[in-house]
Formats: C-alpha cells, sequence, structure tokens
C-alpha cells in the first residue's frame, strides 16, 4: 500500500514543482517589463526601432525605412500597419519607438501613455489627403458634403438621390482601429453615427477592392491608394466642388486633407532621431512626394 | 532493480506532467478570458448583452449586443452545414465505398490537401473570386454577404467532415455488410440502411468537428462577409452582409483601449465563443457515445 502512495506522492510533486516554476516565470517576466520602459530609448539604438500605426502612413513608412537602411547599413527599421489605434497602443505600452497616425491622439489615449510613464510627443511629416472613391462606371463625379453625410449616415440609400443610376448604394468604411476612420467620421458625419449597414473592411486594400469591382459602392481611401482602378470624386465643403489632384491638396483648397503624424515617447534620441531626421530632410521628403503624400510644411 | 522501478516511475511521471500541461492551458485559458469577460457586468448589465440588438463600441453611449454577432455566426455557420454536410457525406460513402481503389487513392490525398490550405488564402479567393460572382449572379447590393461566407466556410469543414465520415464507413465491419448483401439487398440498399446508420456515431462526430471549425474561423469570414452587425433574417438575411463573433474581435482588438468596457465586452465575446466550443464537444462526446455501435 506504502509503494501506491509514494508513487502518487512523487507523481502529484512533480506536477506542482511545474506549476509553481510556470507562476513564477510568469511574474518574472511582469515585474521585468515594468522597469524596462524607461530604459527603452537607450537600448533601442543597439536593436532596431520599429515603427507602427496606420496604414495610410505604411507606404510612406516602408519607403523611408529602405532609403535609410540603405544610407545606413547598420541601422534596422521594422515597419508595421493595423491602424492608428492599433500604434498608439503600442506607444502606449511601451512596445516600439514610433507609432504612425493618420490622426490626433485622443484626450483619452494621452492619459493612458502618461499613466504609463509615456510622455507622446508629435511630429507631424506629411500631409495626406482622403480620397472618396467610386467605381469607375459610375457617372456621379462630385458630391457635396451634405449628400456625403446622408450617403454614410444612412439617410440616402439610392444612388439615383445623388445625380446617378437607379441602384443601391454599397457604403464601405473601414473598421474602428483606423485613423482614417476617425478622420472621416469627425469631418463628414460631425456628431453622427455611420450606418449600421455600411460594410467594415479590414484594410484600405480592401476597400479599393470592393470599390473596383462593384458599381455601387462607395468608400474613402488615402490618397496614395488611388489608382486607375477606382475614381475619386469632386467635394464641395461649401467652397465648390474641387477635384483630389496635387495642386488642390498642396494649396489647401481640398476639404479633405490632414496632417500625418509620427509619435514618440519624449524627445526623440539616438536611431529614432536620425530616423525622424532622415524623414523631415530633403531627400525624405522627396520620398514623401513620390509615394503620392505632400511634404510637411 | 530499485533503479529500474525509479527509471520507470520517473517516465510515468514525466508523461503525466505532459498530459496535465494540456489540461493545465486549458484550464489557464478559460480563467484568463472569463476573468476579463466578467468584468463587463460591473457597469452594462447582462441581460442587455444578450438582448441588445446593436453593437455601437465607440459611440457616447456604448451599446454591446451579443445578438447580431452570435445570430451572425449561426446564419453563416448553418449555410456552411447545408453546403457542406450532404456534399461531405456523399463523398465519403463514394471514396470508401464506391470508388475503385485507384480512384480512392487520389480522391483522398486531394481531400487532405484541401484541409491544409491557409484561412487567409480562402479569404482571398472568396473576396476576389467568390464576391463579384455572387454579386452579379444574384443582383445584389455587394457580393459581400452571409451566402459567400456560408460558400467558403462549407469548403472549409468539408476535408473534416469527409476524413472522419469516410474513417467511420470503412471502420464498419464487413461481416454487417456482407449479411446485408447475403440475405438479398442491393448495393444502394446496403449503403444507406445498413452501413450509413451503423457509423453514425462516427459521421455525427465528424459533423460536429466541423461545426466547431466553422464557429471558430475568423479571417475568411472577416474578408468576404461585408462585417456589417446587423441582426439577419432567415432566410433573407443569407443575401446580406454579417458579422460573426471571431471577425468582431480580430476588428477591434487592435485600437480598443486597455480595461476599457469595450476591452472587456470582446473578453466577454470570447467567453462566448469558449462556451459554445466546449458545449459542441460534449455534445459530439455524447452523441459518439450513444450512437456508438454495437455488433
Amino acid at each position: 500500500m506504502s509503494h501506491g502512495r509514494l508513487k502518487i506522492v512523487s507523481v502529484f510533486s512533480i506536477a506542482l514543482l511545474l506549476m509553481i516554476s510556470v507562476f513564477m516565470g510568469i511574474g518574472c517576466v511582469d515585474s521585468n517589463e515594468v522597469t524596462d520602459n524607461t530604459s527603452d530609448n537607450e537600448n533601442a539604438g543597439s536593436s532596431g526601432i520599429t515603427v507602427k500605426g496606420s496604414d495610410t502612413v505604411l507606404p510612406l513608412s516602408q519607403a523611408e525605412a529602405e532609403d535609410f537602411m540603405m544610407e545606413n547599413s547598420d541601422k534596422r527599421v521594422t515597419v508595421i500597419g493595423g491602424g492608428s489605434g492599433v500604434g498608439i497602443a503600442a506607444l502606449i505600452d511601451g512596445e516600439i519607438e514610433i507609432a504612425m497616425a493618420s490622426r490626433e491622439m485622443k484626450g483619452s489615449e494621452i492619459e493612458a501613455a502618461r499613466q504609463n510613464g509615456i510622455e507622446p510627443i508629435e511630429h507631424t511629416i506629411a500631409w495626406d489627403g482622403i480620397a472618396v472613391v467610386v467605381n469607375p462606371e459610375n457617372p456621379v463625379s462630385q458630391l457635396t458634403y451634405e449628400q456625403l453625410q446622408g450617403i454614410y449616415d444612412g439617410n440616402i440609400s439610392n444612388w439615383k438621390d445623388v445625380g446617378g443610376e437607379d441602384r443601391q448604394i454599397a457604403v464601405i468604411t473601414r473598421d474602428s482601429s483606423s485613423g482614417t476612420y476617425e478622420y472621416f467620421k469627425e469631418e463628414i458625419l460631425v456628431d453622427r453615427e455611420y450606418r449600421p449597414d455600411a460594410l467594415v473592411q479590414p484594410a484600405t486594400g480592401g476597400i479599393v477592392e470592393e470599390v473596383s469591382r462593384n458599381e455601387g459602392a462607395i468608400g474613402y481611401i488615402g490618397f496614395a491608394y488611388l489608382d486607375g482602378s477606382t475614381k475619386a470624386v469632386a467635394l464641395d465643403g461649401g467652397e465648390g466642388y474641387v477635384e483630389a489632384t496635387e495642386e488642390n491638396i498642396l494649396s489647401g483648397t481640398y476639404p479633405l486633407s490632414r496632417p500625418l503624424y509620427y509619435y514618440t515617447n519624449g524627445e526623440p534620441q539616438g536611431d529614432t532621431k536620425e530616423f525622424i531626421d532622415f524623414v523631415m530632410s530633403p531627400t525624405g521628403q522627396a520620398v514623401v512626394s513620390e509615394i503620392g503624400y505632400f511634404p510637411a510644411e | 532493480m530499485f533503479k529500474r522501478n525509479k527509471t520507470e516511475k520517473g517516465i510515468e511521471s514525466l508523461l503525466f506532467v505532459s498530459a496535465a500541461v494540456a489540461v493545465l492551458t486549458l484550464f489557464l485559458l478559460c480563467v484568463f478570458l472569463f476573468r476579463d469577460g466578467i468584468l463587463l457586468f460591473k457597469d452594462y448589465p447582462l441581460s442587455s448583452f444578450l438582448t441588445e440588438r446593436n453593437w455601437y463600441p465607440t459611440s457616447v453611449n456604448p451599446r454591446f449586443g451579443l445578438l447580431p454577432l452570435f445570430l451572425g455566426s449561426v446564419i453563416v455557420t448553418v449555410g456552411a452545414l447545408m453546403f457542406a454536410v450532404p456534399l461531405g457525406i456523399a463523398s465519403a460513402i463514394y471514396i470508401s465505398e464506391l470508388a475503385s481503389p485507384k480512384a480512392a487513392g487520389i480522391l483522398k490525398p486531394f481531400t487532405e490537401i484541401l484541409a491544409g490550405i491557409p484561412s487567409v488564402v480562402f479569404g482571398f479567393f472568396g473576396l476576389v473570386v467568390l464576391v463579384p460572382l455572387i454579386q452579379d449572379a444574384l443582383d445584389l447590393r455587394t457580393g459581400q454577404t452571409a451566402l459567400t461566407g456560408s460558400i467558403m466556410l462549407g469548403i472549409m469543414a468539408l476535408p473534416t467532415i469527409i476524413s472522419i465520415s469516410e474513417d467511420a464507413i470503412s471502420s464498419v465491419p464487413r461481416a454487417i455488410k456482407e449479411g446485408s448483401l447475403a440475405l438479398g439487398s442491393t448495393k444502394w440498399q446496403t449503403i444507406h440502411k445498413v452501413t450509413v446508420p451503423a457509423a453514425l456515431s462516427g459521421i455525427s462526430a465528424g459533423v460536429m468537428l466541423g461545426i466547431g471549425r466553422a464557429i471558430g474561423e475568423t479571417m475568411t469570414l472577416m474578408m468576404v462577409t461585408g462585417n456589417t452587425a446587423i441582426i439577419p433574417g432567415f432566410p433573407s438575411g443569407l443575401f446580406e452582409p454579417v458579422r460573426t463573433m471571431p471577425a468582431t474581435i480580430a476588428l477591434e482588438m487592435g485600437e480598443v483601449p486597455q480595461g476599457s468596457d469595450h476591452f472587456y465586452a470582446l473578453f466577454a465575446i470570447g467567453s462566448v465563443l469558449f462556451i459554445i466550443t466546449f458545449v459542441i464537444n460534449i455534445i459530439a462526446d455524447h452523441i459518439k457515445n450513444r450512437y456508438k455501435f454495437k455488433l
């Protein structure tokens, strides 16, 4: 009988030992993360920097990172998309050096960051226009702000109500982690909600895909994503119809233009500073124009 | 002699611990999900969560309704099953009973390959090929509908159902089949009155596992269903966009502020998914044992 007991006790104690070590391991990892936050900036230089966030800023950051790494072969810049909200959340958690965003940080996000010991500093690196796009076969080529608001908040559901064919409007929007989603909501919807039956696409690429194939679709995308597969409409924000072209965005007449930001924890240092300096230099700003955005003044 | 005993016990405990790790992981996952999910109900009543018809997590008065998401998942899964179960069982019957060994040798590996394709590839295929096809064929507002999701999901659940049903059907004892044929039944009568009922427990287990896979599928549905959180009617809801529970978590988890109600609501949805999968597995087990064919 004691033989059986010995077996049970030894099996049980080994399992218990394993569980204890697992839980201790979890505890140790947690306490390390908190103390590492403040020394993050100094360590960043040795292991490369991470730029994460807005899908709108993504093509720009990728091009800048490539050119930067070609000039400085010992430096590493990793660029990840996911939406402005994703990048800002990662900055608040102290996981990355630069958050790229196509919208400003909200008050609640700044507070959350400060509670975590992160002091967000905003850098405007470029300007962008939001193009409202429809299918190239769609006869509608211009919309007023009121019409756009009606389409997006649910009041207008057929193209014939805005001068088009008799066809149902398929309204497309980004998901809520997108800065473009937030910006569009503030500018066009103001205090209304997006209509509940709007199609939600997880990425700008998805919007381009659907609008290019669906004759009744309408969506909004960053200017850099405009290509021949979709058609941008001219917008009237109260001062006449303005086309979504480079000249109009640079001159400020196109109503839906917004700054693109890099957020850092405190003033940038080390590799982070070098990268941002590169982006703001004439070479970096030339890349901005190449991608299809507009240089920061 | 003594040393041999110790080695034996040592190996036994090692194996026990390996098995225990699986149970421990499941337990910890459960705790992790429920701990954060329950926190939603501090500020937001459970009855509202279960009956609210809208999902507006980021508005000024946030409303977290499980109904549109749950029913979205249900309608897509039901559609997928209507497509995959008859097709899957029929294929399994063909492969195990009627196909020549050469044909079976080609068909079976191909269905397994179908199981190995990543779900994002299915989503991409659905978005680029199936969505415009459905929109044009049925003249809809958009091709991103529950029907598209159901078809893709059916294709993804098919290999699971075929594989397990085929195994179940081939393991019906030959004596039973031969007895039926000896008594004068035709081959088809044998199949549908004797073999398939005998394999029923395995087939149901296969269907249940297919359901489990369908309920949890995230990426494919996120790309082809349109993700609109409104309660679908039946059957008209099949031709309208819907949003499933896993897609909601995937779409919103990235930006949600930690510790907010929205954050806890997403965990609550994760908990609901966990409970559903758990219940399905228990039912599958129960069915398997209850309908076990005893000689």
